[in-house]
């Protein structure tokens, strides 16, 4: 056994690169599916590893959890509908803040009853580390269980709202690095214990205040602070393989975030603490003052000018997700393909509520990997595209943010479906987007809204595009 | 306190030894540079994977299991304690974000394989 430890470091350092070649992978769909595979190897030989660096592990305790993990997440991972991913992968986040927070509580015992641990682990510096880990997951866990409350609408995904928030945001921040730092300098477990419960309850107040609409910054958010537990913990542990994968982990999710934030056109700091489109939205609407009108039509007019179309492009956004109107999407593409029809999809960045949720979901109902075109791709073409039938999403196809400097979303990029030639609008009502902003396309002449339930309405379109034989 | 810290400091030079007391710039190192490894790994990363991404990290971030492990052990000569209860429920929830999450991964690159073949 003894020996064997030695070479434990030269095994995780096979498995950090075995982790690196799986996110390398995912530039393309087709060497995915291996690096998901490396990504496996990897994480089997750090366990085996594991249990021989371990002194004198208790082998079967361990092996029963796994067992139990292992039936819980893979009947999970069968049984889920795309369309639930966003809050599965938000409960996945919190289940690593929580192991953190579990595994420093268990180390800070651990040092509390053993010396020989303790002189090990328990000088100044790790427990900083301690502390830093045990936080990062305490906020990761239960703001990770709001945003799945958010998500799965099992909490109401309005904002929590009120002068008072800020205030006690900050309070409870202080207080957790007060306690923190209490512990750090006297070795305090009740400290300890005040900390991870402050952290707890901060990360409540985080996230409660954030809108639903900015749900793709949060998850990508918290995925990476996620990430960043691991490594903590492995800090703390002196154990490379996790502070590599826990840094992988972290500046992935940091990534995601950015690029979200970018496609919204704000900052970080706006998105978590800044209060979004209530106010401003209703100032902009009633300053405007005047009626405006809004042509509605039927699936089959909408269908009858599709058809009669070279080039449609199709805008799917949240709403179609909310309707699990992805198949029906796609028997429309098929109907109006045999038409002659070329059909493609244009995907905006913030698109449904995580990162890549509208290609996840068209990929399940068997849509053609190519006829997905990103915003940057498609843009250019919407000028001489004939139809754009935008389904369930809204601000990303605000030409205000185009041409309002006084809307609040100016100089967010869209898809510029307002200049194509003719636009159809799914929609359930007249009623504004998550910013709570009027959308000018709906008004244009050559706009058409369709309203109704999103599958209904593509069911009746696919009907009469088959049945009409133009 | 003090006893204590004598016993601690007579083990100092066994611990000195030990793999895992490695000073803190080389870890520091390490983890610096996993995050530059990161950083280009993921802008390569096509947007439309973008969820699998997701899915793929959280199962990595499972790595805490081993953490997790490393609680899993006797502490003052006892099988059964505090630390080991924990470590043990850490190790259950870890093993559900790696089972869960390669196997989720799995499901969804199937899908957007699946599109390639028919091409």
């Amino acid at each position: 056994m003894e020996n064997l430890a030695q070479y434990g470091d030269w095994a995780y350092l096979i498995g950090a690169v075995l982790f690196i070649l799986t996110l390398r992978g995912l530039s393309s769909p087709t060497s995915a599916v291996m690096g998901n595979r490396y990504g496996m190897a990897g994480m089997t030989l750090a366990v085996i590893t594991t249990f021989f660096v371990a002194s004198s592990p208790n082998v079967a305790l361990i092996i029963s959890a796994m067992l139990i993990g292992a039936g819980i997440g893979i009947y999970r991972a069968r049984t889920v509908p795309m369309t639930q991913m966003p809050e599965t992968v938000a409960l996945m986040h919190s289940l690593v803040g929580l192991a953190a927070v579990l595994i420093a509580v268990a180390a800070v015992l651990h040092a509390d009853a053993d010396a020989f641990y303790k002189a090990m682990h328990g000088n100044t510096l790790s427990r900083f580390e301690l502390f830093v880990g045990c936080f990062v997951g305490a906020i990761t866990f239960t703001a990770s269980v709001i945003a799945w409350g958010k998500l799965s609408a099992k909490l109401a995904a309005k904002p929590l709202k009120g002068a008072w928030v800020k205030p006690v945001q900050a309070t409870l921040f202080l207080a957790m690095l007060g306690f923190g730092a209490h512990y750090f300098v006297t070795d305090s477990l009740s400290s300890f214990f005040v900390m991870t419960a402050i952290a707890l309850v901060f990360g409540y107040f985080w996230i409660a205040p954030i809108g639903g609409g900015d749900m793709p910054v949060v998850v990508s958010l918290l995925n990476s602070l996620s990430g960043w537990a691991a490594a903590g913990i492995g800090f703390t542990l002196g154990n490379s393989m996790l502070i590599i994968a826990g840094s992988l982990v972290g500046s992935s999710g940091a990534i995601l975030s950015y690029i979200m934030c970018k496609a919204m056109n704000r900052s970080l700091l706006n998105v978590l603490f800044g209060g979004f489109g209530a106010d401003a939205g209703a100032g902009a609407d009633a300053g405007d003052g005047k009626e405006k009108n809004y042509k509605a039509g039927s699936p089959d007019d909408a269908a009858f000018l599709m058809t009669n179309a070279d080039s449609v492009v199709i805008v799917p956004g949240y709403g179609l997700a909310q309707a699990r109107a992805q198949n029906a999407v796609k028997e429309l593409a098929n109907a109006l393909k045999e038409k002659g029809v070329t059909v493609r999809y244009a995907i905006h960045p913030v698109a449904g509520r995580m990162p890549g949720h509208m290609n996840v979901l068209l990929a399940e109902a068997d849509v053609p990997y190519e006829d997905v075109k990103e915003m940057d791709e498609i843009n250019s073409d919407f000028p001489s595209t004939d139809v754009v039938l935008v389904i369930g999403a809204n601000d990303v196809v605000n030409p205000a943010a185009k041409d309002n400097p006084s809307s609040p979303i100016y100089g967010m990029p869209i898809l510029e479906a307002h200049r194509a030639r003719t636009v159809m609008v799914i929609k359930r009502s007249m009623a504004t987007g998550y910013a709570g902003l009027d959308n000018d396309l709906f008004y244009l002449d050559k706009t058409m809204m369709v309203f109704g339930d999103a599958k209904k309405v593509l069911e009746d379109m696919v009907k009469a595009v088959t049945g009409g034989g133009h | 306190m003090n006893e204590i810290i004598a016993q601690a400091g007579a083990q100092v030079a066994e611990v000195a030894t030990h793999a895992s007391a490695v000073p803190f710039v080389s870890v520091f190192t390490v983890f610096v540079l996993a995050i530059f490894v990161g950083y280009y790994v993921v802008w390569s990363v096509t947007p439309a994977l973008h969820t699998p991404l997701m899915a793929v990290t959280n199962a990595l971030s499972g790595i805490i299991i081993v953490g997790a492990m490393l609680q899993v052990v006797p502490v003052g000569g006892q099988e059964i304690t505090a630390t080991s209860i924990l470590g043990a429920v850490a190790v259950l929830l870890a093993s559900i974000n790696i089972f869960g999450g390669f196997a989720v991964t799995e499901r969804m690159l199937d899908m957007f394989k699946g599109k390639k073949k028919k091409q």
